[in-house]
């Protein structure tokens, strides 16, 4: 017998993803479940999906899971954690859902101070309905309800989610990762791990946003799409720790 | 049955909710109702429980089908303009079959409306509450025992069946003080919730648990669909609850109405009875599912020349009794809206005017 030198995380189920090839969902899928074996939270974790690509989440992570309705993730959660004080509660929410219609609730709920974990996945485009333009679409970029691309002076300009929670007194950890190569994949995952420590440890409110890519209504191939994120999406919406009360250098 | 206290009827549902088990409250503030969460706020935290006011109405609500998906009991309550934007919410409780208790204190409609007691979200509560085949469990009290006493079954009712329950008061039942004594807790005995996420820990099976309104396959989704009928055909066959007052098979008049008005038109009853002109009042306790075999049994078995439906609306549950008389009878209505409150010598003068037809 060989021996087992890496395997899927218990924290999957079998079933396999729906994503579109060249999509981040399944790598970040993974950096949650590996992180909620690593902190021996799997049997606590209770998940809550979003209304968006990432709507069959609850199919992937191997815990309690709530189907929400779109942008009420954060709501949905709050009942969960107040009536199980005790267990990891996360939302798992794109942009669509967080930054656009459930911007009330994600800005509530780090007011709140709730003790749970927010996974916030930016690919700058409504992905499950084919490619419209978000409220973190970048300027001049082609979507399919942008299509001179996003004009600033007609819709505004794409608004940074976590520099702006960052600013509520009673969110603990807040960061921007990527996880387009090793070294920033390591990166993410200490984020997400940090981020279900201060939930677990009562601090508040964490949310890591990551970066991710949408190859299918981008028009690119996956590896054009890496390139494209880096940049065009990475200078508008820099990686970092924006919020870390643990920290005395993560504070902003 | 415990002594009998002076209340206002918000305060006295709130209590009552407590009593009936009720740990956790999610709502927003608004007028006529805002008794229920100052209550709650004040006495849950006493009592082991929980409030958390929300930032919206359809956080609250979203609030709930956490909460309520995680095997708690738990309400809400609101008033019209607050219940139409929690409409989305209820309607994923109904898909996965979780159950709450909400209040509607109905104020005068449409759009901002007034904060004056009124019937208008009748059509809401028992039609058209939210997207889907779905229907609520929908309670009219006429009196604040009522409210109280109802409060109870609601929370048992919801339980038992996996689906929201709407007790549907106005503002004059919410802001009324009357006596009312509290029962003790009916602690039925309910099904366990072993389909509530508590993580798997908890879980008697040791598996994890999903709570869900999604099915994409359309032959699912007709099979749930095929669930919940069932479900709703059961409640049909055994929740219908109602009232009658002074009926008898040689009546003038059957009058129909439900909550407040109701009180108006035993009132106006008694006093077309000084005049020698016999009515009776059938009264609709639960809205969904409506009384209709009562209804239909009073046409074809009574000499009455017509039905008298009286509402504080435009005109709204006159069609569950039509529906119900399926032609058997003629159907008037007399009613007020935005905050209007019936006079009993309206009613009555239209009552006479109808006779000398």
């Amino acid at each position: 017998m060989g021996k087992i030198v890496y395997e899927k995380s218990k924290g999957l189920t079998d079933v396999p993803l729906h994503y579109c090839p060249g999509c981040l969902h399944g790598v970040i899928h993974k950096l949650v479940a590996e992180t909620l074996v690593e902190l021996n939270v799997l049997d606590r974790a209770i998940g809550v999906a979003p209304v968006g690509c990432a709507v069959f989440a609850y199919k992937y992570f191997n815990c309690d899971m709530h189907e929400a309705a779109h942008g009420r993730a954060p709501a949905v959660a709050t009942g969960i954690k107040r009536a199980v004080p005790d267990s990891v509660v996360f939302t798992y929410q794109g942009d669509g859902d967080l930054a656009s219609i459930g911007t009330g609730d994600i800005v509530h709920v780090a007011h709140r101070g709730e003790k749970i974990t927010t996974i916030f996945v930016n690919n700058a485009i409504y992905g499950m309905t084919g490619g419209q333009m978000a409220p973190t679409t970048l300027p001049g970029q082609k979507t399919t309800t942008s299509p001179y691309g996003r004009d600033p002076a007609h819709c505004g300009f794409p608004y940074r989610v976590s520099e702006m929670l960052a600013t509520i007194p009673s969110t603990a950890f807040i960061a921007r990762v990527a996880v387009y190569d090793i070294a920033h994949l390591t990166k993410a995952k200490a984020a997400i791990k940090k981020a279900f420590q201060m939930q677990i440890e009562g601090k508040g409110f964490s949310l890591v946003e990551v970066l991710s890519t949408c190859p299918t209504n981008w028009g690119l191939t996956p590896v054009e799409s890496l390139k494209w994120l880096k940049e065009n999406m990475e200078p508008y919406y820099p990686l970092g720790i924006y919020k870390d009360v643990s920290s005395n250098e993560g504070g902003n | 049955m415990g002594k009998k206290i002076l209340m206002k009827g918000n305060e006295a549902v709130a209590e009552a909710a407590i009593r009936a088990g009720c740990k956790y409250f999610f709502g927003y503030p608004i007028t006529p109702q805002n008794e229920i969460p100052e209550y709650m706020s004040r006495e849950l935290p006493k009592r082991g429980g929980v409030y958390l006011q929300a930032e919206a109405e359809f956080a609250a609500a979203n609030m709930l089908y956490g909460a309520a998906g995680s095997g708690v009991r738990v309400m809400t309550s609101s008033s019209s303009p607050g219940i139409s934007l929690m409409a989305e919410g209820i309607s994923y409780m109904i898909g996965a079959q979780l159950p709450c208790v909400i209040v509607n204190m109905v104020r005068g409609g449409p759009g901002l409306g007034n904060i004056a007691p009124a019937q208008s979200d009748y059509m809401q509560a028992v039609k058209g509450m939210c997207h889907g085949d779905v229907h609520l469990i929908v309670l009219a009290p006429s009196s604040v025992q009522e409210a109280v006493d109802l409060m109870y079954d609601a929370f048992d009712m919801a339980d038992l069946y996996r689906n929201p329950v709407l007790l549907l008061g106005d503002g004059m039942i919410g802001q009324m003080m009357e006596p009312v004594e509290f029962k003790e807790s009916t602690n039925k005995n309910l099904p366990p919730k072993t389909w509530a996420t508590t993580g798997t820990r908890n879980s008697p099976d040791g598996k994890r648990r999903i709570i869900n309104s999604l099915s994409i396959e359309p032959e699912d989704l007709e099979n749930l669909n095929i669930e919940i009928q069932k479900k709703y055909k059961t409640i049909v066959e055994k929740e219908i609850r109602y009232e009658e007052y002074k009926m008898s098979k040689d009546l003038d008049i059957i009058f129909a109405s439900y909550g407040t008005t109701s009180r108006i038109v035993k009132y106006v009853i008694k006093k077309l009875e000084e005049e020698g002109i016999k009515a009776g009042l059938i009264r609709p306790i639960t809205l969904w599912p409506f009384p209709e075999k009562i209804f239909e049994n009073w046409a074809e078995n009574s000499k009455a020349k017509f039905f008298l439906t009286v509402e504080m609306s435009a005109g709204q549950m006159i069609e569950d009794v039509k529906l119900s008389i399926n032609g058997k009878k003629p159907v008037y209505f007399y009613g007020r809206t935005g905050g209007m409150v019936p006079e009993p010598k309206e009613i009555i003068d239209y009552a006479k005017s109808l006779l000398k037809k």
